[in-house]
């Protein structure tokens, strides 16, 4: 009881006249840094963190949060109108986003993501208020070896359930990941994959050199070709009514609101795991489950909301392991614990001892905070439409120069915006030739942090590779990623055990 | 399509063994006492690719994926036209931000793109290619505090600079 009493306390604060104001100039700000391709809720936050001197901590802490949540409602919005992601935790949404946009139906894929993100960031607050201590114990359990089956799980769901060419899928999830090891290995700090001795690959290859090549270049020139030039958007339409119809559509779309909250909240709790593999993970599984996968890819409604619940449930999430044990899940939860630090506070175990009403008070921010992102982007959405409806001439060049300065921003090295260019043009020849590029942004996504949990998995088990059969938790992992990779195999022979085959197409 | 199939396997193929060469530059085995060496991971990953490409080459073969059996041409006119045009136009857009920095570049390229590609009104150029590298500027360099490069542009930027901080 005394939680919840620190709780409304927390919610009675955030609902003061200047806070509101707060809010709501946080939250709309956010929500453009977050659409901003290259730009996500790490730089709102880091970039506005010293803006909150100006004003009361606790007000401080109810703006960063305000940008936070705005940013993480906003990366869907760059997904689902240009196809490009406006952050890593958005790559999944560009997956059902776009082709529903392009079906004329932005303001349905908008309006999803909105209420998504807000049903996972409310489902998530729920399951923080209630269960954030044993949770954070939970989350310790996971080693190593239990994030790599994770991670292995996560490809296993596109390789045996994509629909796409496999050994297309294979070379493009390997390339992926060999893309993400170019650069110093962070295990023995030599340089690795410098070609020709360009220093510019010393510092790797930034996941969003390789998204915005593809998702921004690659896409734009392949749109072009395809369409033969006569692209049109089809027009949304822009009514109260149409987007209160979105609305009520978006019901359609609770299962995969369900497993991204839910799958989204654990992820995120994990220790340097976060709110991108928990998105990637939650859209797998919602696929993996649905009676009918091969509708995904292609604008199922599910296939935006399980990403979208799922990328602001990890984000609550990742906030558990941070304020119970000092452990920051993500850069921008480090960024937001380096602001507390700054106003006295001590985080790590004794925060929620000793600090309970700053503790429960930030969650009870969380709560209005929410609340008033979901407004704020629904309030905006009509002017995300009318940006889709301008000719296609004048919006794929602003697209172009769009990827061009937002991959700078995020990297700042004009080498990156070359190697953009030539991974957008490889990846328009490769798409020609039916070779899927989504697994390969994904594994550079995820590579990362695969690679060093497989390697001090190994060197833990002295290079046993049972070592992920063997453990409670990671077996299981595993057995389900194996049988999903062979999965088409087992398609293949339960076909040919049939007597009359089908068809071929 | 189907000649274009075998190709990029091939140069593929090619790219994967350049992978794995470039990796074996360090360790690719386990390391007593170290765990797997730095090369380990993107070395097998680069046999991966290899081997994904044999298996392509062999479904060629077999002409079991739809690009084998295709016998439209690969870039017809149209496609090789656009792909010089406008893959063109944004290589020019990076090559001219070296020297007049982006919002120079940005300037010229939504010139030759709205204009010359897309064949809208003077007007409507003008007013586009103008307010994007603005509103970039005021969000990236003041907002943001992210300096784009400006190449030989950059002493027109300083008055701004002292208007603005």
């Amino acid at each position: 009881m005394e939680i919840l009493g620190h709780l409304s306390d927390g919610i009675f604060t955030a609902l003061e006249p200047l806070n509101i104001a707060l809010m709501l100039v946080g939250v709309a700000l956010g929500l453009f840094i977050g659409a901003m391709p290259g730009l996500g809720s790490v730089n709102g936050v880091a970039i506005l963190l010293p803006a909150t001197f100006l004003v009361p901590p606790t007000s401080a802490m109810i703006f960063l949060a305000a940008i936070y949540y705005g940013a993480m409602y906003g990366g869907a919005i760059s997904s689902i109108t240009l196809g490009i992601p406006g952050a890593s935790t958005a790559v999944a949404t560009t997956f059902d986003g776009r082709p529903m946009a392009l079906k004329g139906r932005a303001d349905l894929a908008l309006v999803t993501a909105a209420v998504a993100s807000f049903v996972g960031g409310t489902v998530a607050n729920v399951l923080f208020t209630a269960f954030a201590p044993p949770l954070a114990q939970v989350a310790l359990d996971f080693g190593d070896p239990e994030i790599f089956a994770l991670m292995l799980l996560a490809f296993a769901t596109f390789i045996g359930l994509g629909g796409d060419d496999i050994p297309k899928t294979l070379f493009s999830i390997c390339f992926g990941l060999v893309m993400a090891a170019v650069g110093l290995d962070i295990m023995t700090g030599e340089p690795r994959l410098v070609f020709g001795d360009i220093t510019g690959f010393m510092h790797g290859i930034n996941f969003l050199v390789l998204a915005i090549g593809v998702y921004g270049i690659g896409e734009m020139l392949w749109t072009i070709d395809s369409t033969r030039g006569e692209m049109t958007m089809t027009g949304a339409v822009l009514t109260v009514r149409g987007i209160l119809r979105a609305i009520k559509e978006t019901a359609k779309g609770w299962r995969g609101m369900t497993i991204g909250s839910f799958l989204g909240f654990f992820v995120g709790i994990l220790p340097a795991a976060g709110a991108t593999p928990g998105s990637l993970m939650s859209y797998g599984i919602t696929k993996m489950l649905d009676k009918h996968p091969e509708s995904y890819g292609k604008g199922n409604i599910n296939g935006i909301s399980a990403p979208e619940s799922a990328n602001n449930s990890a984000s609550t999430g990742a906030m558990l392991p941070m304020l119970t044990l000092g452990i920051p899940g993500s850069p921008t939860t480090a960024i937001l614990l380096g602001g507390m630090v700054i106003w006295g506070l001590q985080p790590g175990p004794l925060l929620f001892a000793n600090q309970t009403e700053f503790v429960w008070g930030l969650v009870g921010w969380f709560y209005i905070s929410n609340f008033f992102a979901l407004i704020v982007n629904l309030a905006f959405i009509p002017l995300f439409i009318w940006m889709l409806r301008m000719p296609f001439t004048v919006l794929a060049p602003m697209i172009f120069v769009l990827s061009i300065v937002g991959g700078f921003a995020a990297t700042q090295d004009m080498h990156d915006i070359w190697l953009m260019l030539l991974f957008g043009i490889g990846a328009y020849l490769l798409r020609k030739l039916d070779y899927p590029v989504a697994p390969a942004v994904l594994a550079i996504v995820l590579g990362p942090i695969a690679e060093p949990k497989l390697r001090q998995s190994l060197l833990f088990s002295s290079g046993d590779p049972m070592i992920f059969l063997e453990r409670p938790i990671a077996g299981p992992i595993t057995v389900i990623a194996i049988f999903l990779i062979l999965l088409p195999l087992f398609n293949l022979i339960w076909k040919k055990m049939k007597p009359k085959p089908a068809p071929s197409l | 399509m189907r000649r274009a199939e075998i190709i990029t396997a091939g140069l593929m193929a090619l790219l994967s063994i350049y992978l794995m060469f470039k990796s074996s530059e360090l360790e690719i085995g386990y390391v007593k006492g170290e765990g797997p060496g730095g090369g380990f991971w993107p070395f097998w990953l680069s046999a991966g690719m290899l081997i994904s490409t044999i298996w392509i080459a062999i479904n060629w073969y077999l002409r079991k994926s739809p690009p084998s059996q295709s016998t439209e041409k690969y870039l017809d006119s149209y496609g090789l036209r656009m792909l010089m045009l406008v893959g063109g136009g944004v290589t020019a857009l990076i090559a001219v931000s070296h020297i007049l920095g982006f919002y120079g570049a940005i300037l010229l390229f939504l010139i030759y793109y709205i204009r010359y590609l897309g064949r809208h009104s003077w007007p409507v150029t003008l007013s586009i290619a103008i307010t994007t590298p603005v509103v970039t500027f005021l969000f990236f360099d003041i907002a943001m505090r992210i300096v784009l490069p400006k190449g030989y542009l950059e002493p027109l930027f300083l008055p701004l600079y002292d208007f603005f901080f």
